[in-house]
């Protein structure tokens, strides 16, 4: 009997990398979610660089060159310029920033709201349970975007401002996703196991059902990413988002909407950013579905 | 005679019917009246078909779940009447190996963390520091024929018979005096199952443990049990030494289980 400790497992000292490997592995079999990582790379580096690369760093901080306005593309100002005469390239690398890093605080103070509202409901059950769900749902009920411009005409316009405002419409999503996973894993033997050895509920709910249910959630930020840049873009686009001259994708293309037809350049630019951020994050984040939640695969 | 370990004393158990659009569904008792002392020291077999309420039984003794009516003693003290510490330090001394290996660990805690658990959960009985909690896991890693090269790794990378032996670990942890088999072997291989089995009696005879061993293998429970309870539908049918009950089984349904039994004619 003692012979099954010698017994030669598979993968010896090196599980984690070993799984880290496969996962890889099976992340690089699709070349979509490839596409994905890089370009959800591309956006990263211009979030962190952008400003600093940008080719007029001065137009970025809000100079004006009103001798070349609405000037077409060309090797000086790759995606033209706009109607102050500013490098729309310059000023779209420097918007990434605030735009990704808004989307980014959006998802993650969501999740933080969501995942906490959702874990207590199901783990507590009950009338807990009753109250916060049908708290959720209360706020499901009521549009985003609406919600948003409520709360930033509230707390007045604003980088944090705009990003509370759209976390605040954002955690139901989440709270419902973590409720249901934490119902399914409360269920468990080994919770079972962990109650009968007379661990508190605090560590049962942290150490043994919230790690078990962190890829779903990681897979929806990531999915979720996206979106929140879209909302973030669509509240600068109705105004209420960040002021100019900070350079931001929705308040862009919302200045370059009424020389649409003519100066077309002007809305290109910011408008492919978008789609490209969107559209990367979407494919990474089905990537990351596949490789995470492997049940969830078509 | 010394004070039996476990007294399980008239417990009943009723799950109320589920209330839906039409009307309640009809209520399920689970245990009418069980009545079981377990000696201390020894090997208590509990025979059931599925759905006799031997896991509502074990839920119970695990307090997990309260009984409706009835009690359960342990060292003669009421587990209804235990204030929360005193239960917490209780459960340090009953522990339990559950049926599927697969789902009892938990998937992302190393083998290490979930053999040093119940030492940190009871941190305050056993006083253990984090070094002691490590050669402590480590002893209690070859105690059940795995080695400390084990601690870091996942629990996916065992067999099932090599996860049974993590759980009777983790069992074995907090330093228990009355361990609940919930048919610890029966989702292993055959050769598998014997080799666990083997285990858990030698492990009896080194640490002195008692053992409350529920299965519908017959054949495992006269293996190891001294004595044996029938339940039946949440009754109890028939208990006694095991001997007698597989030799002259008195109830029927005791000598129908029995009569089932699959014969292996020993060659001599």
């Amino acid at each position: 009997m003692t012979d099954l400790a010698h017994e030669p497992a598979p993968a010896a000292e090196s599980g984690g990398s070993d799984r880290l490997r496969r996962a890889l592995f099976r992340f690089r079999q699709s070349r979509l979610s490839v596409i994905g990582a890089v370009i959800v790379g591309i956006v990263l580096f211009f979030t962190i660089f952008g400003t600093f690369l940008a080719p007029y760093p001065d137009q970025v901080a809000g100079a004006v060159d009103t001798a070349a306005r609405f000037q077409p593309p060309s090797a000086a100002h790759p995606f033209g310029t706009n109607e102050l005469g500013q490098d729309v390239l310059s000023l779209v690398m420097a918007g990434t920033t605030v735009s990704v890093l808004a989307g980014f605080g959006v998802v993650l103070i969501g999740t933080v709201i969501g995942t906490l509202v959702g874990a207590v409901a199901g783990f507590a059950g009950g009338w807990t349970d009753e109250a916060l769900m049908r708290f959720t749902d209360l706020t499901l009920t009521i549009p985003s975007l609406i919600l948003a411009m409520a709360i930033a005409a509230a707390l007045g316009p604003g980088f944090v401002n705009m990003v509370i405002a759209i976390s605040l419409s954002w955690w139901p999503g989440y709270a419902r996703l973590v409720r249901g996973e934490v119902l399914a894993a409360r269920e468990e033997t080994y919770v079972t196991a962990a109650r009968a050895i007379g661990a508190s509920p605090r560590r049962i709910l942290f150490r043994h059902i919230l790690p078990n249910v962190v890829s779903p959630i990681i897979v929806k930020m990531s999915l979720d990413m996206g979106f929140a840049i879209l909302t973030v873009a669509g509240l600068g686009f109705i105004g209420i988002g960040v002021r100019p001259p900070t350079p931001e994708w929705g308040t862009l293309l919302s200045l370059s909407r009424s020389y649409m037809p003519d100066y077309w350049w002007t809305a290109m630019a910011p408008g492919m950013a978008m789609f490209l951020a969107v559209f990367g994050f979407n494919l990474l984040g089905d990537g990351l579905r596949d490789v995470l939640d492997p049940k969830a695969r078509r | 005679m010394p004070e039996p370990i476990l007294v399980i004393d008239n417990v009943s158990k009723v799950y109320p019917g589920r209330r839906g659009m039409f009307g309640r569904s009809a209520e399920v008792q689970a245990l009418k009246g069980i009545s079981i002392a377990v000696d201390r020291g020894e090997s208590f077999g509990l025979v059931g078909e599925s759905g006799s309420g031997k896991t509502t039984l074990t839920r119970s003794i695990l307090h997990l779940e309260q009984p409706t009516s009835g009690r359960i003693l342990f060292e003669g003290r009421d587990l209804a009447t235990l204030s929360g510490a005193e239960l917490r330090r209780l459960r340090a001394r009953v522990q339990i190996v559950f049926q599927d290996p697969y789902a009892s660990l938990n998937p992302r805690m190393t083998v290490q963390d979930i053999v040093t658990e119940p030492m940190v959960v009871h941190q305050d009985v056993l006083g253990l520091g984090g070094r002691q909690r490590t050669e402590r896991a480590a002893e209690l890693l070859s105690l059940v024929g795995l080695g400390p090269q084990h601690l870091r790794r996942y629990p996916h990378e065992f067999s099932g018979g090599q996860r049974q032996r993590i759980c009777i670990a983790r069992a074995l942890a907090s330093g228990p005096e009355l361990l609940l088999l919930d048919e610890p072997t029966s989702a292993l291989d055959v050769s598998v199952q014997a080799q666990v089995l083997n285990l858990l009696c030698d492990l009896q005879d080194r640490l002195g443990l008692t053992y409350f061993f529920i299965s519908h293998d017959l054949a495992v429970v006269r293996y190891l049990c001294s004595r044996v309870a029938l339940i039946y539908r949440g009754e109890l049918v028939e208990e006694g030494e095991t001997g007698r009950i597989f030799d002259a089984p008195e109830t029927e349904y005791a000598q129908m289980l029995i009569g089932a039994m699959p014969e292996v004619s020993v060659p001599r």
